[in-house]
């Protein structure tokens, strides 16, 4: 049979009870849909919380006081790690491969200027802050390369408590209270926005060894080191353990790359899409049953034509064909209204909602509508076999 | 010419078997006029079925042609439908969604036969059986004399050697009967061996020769039955 006859073929009779076909691909558009849709979500999720933490560059790597042991459970909690501490930052300077090392310690306190009073994040931080997290200071400066250990008492507003407490006047030079010390702005940051719910406006900073006195602490919460780019990362932990391990006396400190944190989450996200993508599936199998349902009332109604067509000589494989070829035509028409049609919500969806991330990757709906030919292809070999396994006698002689 | 030789044809029905084919040797040469006659059930349907490739014996040969199509499989079986045998039944088996040309075209589109030449067929045929102006009507809008035609065309396209008919008038009036016989007597004049079942007395009396079964034997077989 030429493929154009088979075409035509399928086509007539597929025409033949158009409510019927049009039914049974809008039960597949829908699981297409639902799938698309779905996994549309899922991908802009994926793709917004990985765009949120690379923000801050990959060659970001982190150090915790305290070794995270299997349990997932700190052992700082118990108090018998050595405190992380500014001479420790210090001394990370020294690896060839960082570019920046930032001690950090965070708290929220009461800071007072121009007669306000706002509580706010207060982070005691390096002067290589802004370069290492990408932040860029609006006016004035950012905190100066002062000794580390006896630093002035300055401080760099965040831009919305720089509005909150100095609207339009010009803060740089002013003093404000923080905690009760009295600090001088020299500087305020651009506005950032929100990262994963944190306010980055929100904050003032002040220099680390300050910022320990201030919430009375023995180690900072954090060193965050920039390594230079190409570097292997390997490299990168093994020469901060060889500092930290002959400074501790022992390795008690946790190290998080960037690079650990992107995979980690990556995995988590990737099994969230397949998830929201397996739940949308249930629809494409109720679809494909559908199919089943509808291919096999027509080969019961043609049963006498599938008895005349081998009369006139059809082989059974291509009885088969026909009928298969039916099945795969609505499955592969419905899967493409159907992508239409999810990748269409998912735009509406975005243009409404546009807190929500929606992207649609080509391969998933290449992946979706070869999904959608395969439900068609495997739901329509049973009643395609019992058409082509019916005896022609008894088939003609059906009425 | 079709050779039948010692063929049997058991069915089982219940615990019983039945004996549809009992012992049947025939010979009938290019060109024959053959009537299969007698009661239901003695047979006759089921040599047609053995005759059209659409049964299998449950022992004997089957020669058509001078080859053994018994021994085929199912495949060439089909083809061998396909391309020497043409069946015309009671109820024409038309496919209703069709148009008259596109069921007279059916079995070519089934050997993959070109387009160009499959119009040319078709039209040919339509003229033939004076249906030049309903090629474009769908069965339910066609008359049963019209039907038929379709489906005798649909049974000659390929140019078969055997034409089957069961029973072709059997759903006609006389009149709408008689043009169906006639044509198909004028296909047997051009060469084509032609094989009618029937019930219709008048009908038989038509054939050259006219063999009668009961009970899944041949009871007689006139050669001459016009003679006789």
């Amino acid at each position: 049979m030429l493929t154009k006859d088979f075409i035509r073929l399928t086509g007539t009779s597929l025409l033949a009870h158009k409510l019927r076909s049009f039914l049974t691909m809008l039960g597949i558009s829908i699981g297409i849909t639902a799938v698309v849709l779905l996994t549309s979500i899922g991908e802009g999720l994926y793709k917004f919380v990985l765009s949120e933490f690379t923000q801050f560059g990959t060659t970001l790597v982190g150090i915790n006081p305290g070794k995270v042991t299997t349990f997932g459970m700190s052992m700082g909690v118990f108090g018998s790690v050595r405190p992380l501490t500014i001479s420790d930052a210090e001394a990370l300077k020294q690896l060839s491969f960082a570019k920046s090392v930032v001690p950090l310690v965070q708290g929220n306190a009461e800071v007072e200027g121009n007669g306000r009073t706002r509580r706010t994040t207060v982070y005691g931080v390096g002067s290589a802050f802004p370069e290492t997290f990408s932040m860029k200071v609006g006016a004035g400066r950012f905190l100066p390369d002062d000794d580390p250990t006896a630093p002035r008492a300055f401080v760099v507003l965040g831009y919305k408590v720089k509005q909150e407490l100095f609207a339009n006047t010009n803060p740089l030079g002013q003093r404000v209270r923080i905690g009760g010390d009295r600090y001088r702005v020299i500087g305020t940051m651009e506005a950032k926005g929100q990262v994963l719910g944190f306010d980055l406006d929100d904050t003032v900073y002040i220099p680390a060894a300050r910022g320990l006195d201030l919430f009375n602490r023995d180690s900072l919460m954090e060193i965050d080191i920039l390594y230079k780019e190409g570097t292997n990362v390997d490299r990168v932990v093994a020469g901060i353990k060889r500092i930290l391990k002959s400074r501790h006396g022992r390795d008690d400190v946790t190290i998080t790359t960037q690079e650990q944190m992107l995979k980690v989450l990556g995995s988590i996200l990737n099994v969230l899409t397949f998830a929201v993508g397996a739940i949308g599936s249930i629809s494409l199998l109720v679809g494909g049953i559908g199919i089943i349902t509808i291919m096999t009332i027509s080969v019961n109604e043609r049963t006498t034509e599938i008895g005349l067509l081998r009369a006139l000589g059809a082989k059974q494989t291509q009885v088969l064909s026909l009928f298969l070829g039916e099945a795969i035509v609505l499955s592969a028409i419905g899967g493409a209204v159907g992508l239409l049609l999810g990748v269409g919500l998912a735009q509406l969806l975005h243009a409404m909602l546009p807190a929500l991330p929606v992207h649609t990757p080509w391969t998933f709906v290449m992946f979706a509508e070869g999904l959608a030919i395969t439900i068609g292809l495997v739901a329509g070999v049973l009643p395609a076999r019992r058409a082509a396994r019916l005896d022609p006698v008894e088939a003609l002689r059906a009425e | 010419m079709i050779k039948l030789e010692k063929i049997h044809r058991n069915f089982q029905v219940g615990d019983q078997i039945v004996h549809a084919l009992d012992d049947i040797n025939i010979i009938i040469n290019d060109g024959e006029y053959v009537s299969v006659m007698g009661p239901s059930g003695s047979g006759k349907s089921t040599l047609l079925n053995l005759l059209g490739l659409l049964d299998q014996p449950s022992s004997g040969k089957y020669y058509l042609n001078g080859g053994d199509v018994t021994e085929l499989d199912e495949d060439r079986q089909a083809s061998t439908r396909n391309k020497n045998i043409g069946f015309v039944f009671q109820v024409f088996h038309l496919i209703p969604r069709l148009t008259a040309a596109e069921n007279i075209e059916l079995p070519l589109v089934l050997a993959g036969v070109d387009e160009e030449i499959r119009k040319q067929r078709v039209n040919h045929a339509l003229e033939s059986m004076n249906l030049m102006e309903r090629a474009q009507h769908k069965p339910p809008q066609l008359s049963g004399g019209q039907r038929q035609r379709v489906a005798i065309a649909r049974a000659t396209i390929m140019e078969p050697s055997v034409l089957l008919a069961d029973e072709p008038t059997g759903n006609l009036d006389q009149k709408a009967g008689l043009n169906v016989i006639e044509t198909l007597e004028q296909l047997n004049q051009h060469g084509i061996t032609l094989i009618v079942v029937t019930h219709d007395e008048a009908l038989g009396a038509r054939s050259t020769r006219s063999i009668r079964m009961l009970d899944g034997r041949i009871e007689s077989d006139n050669t001459d039955n016009k003679a006789g």
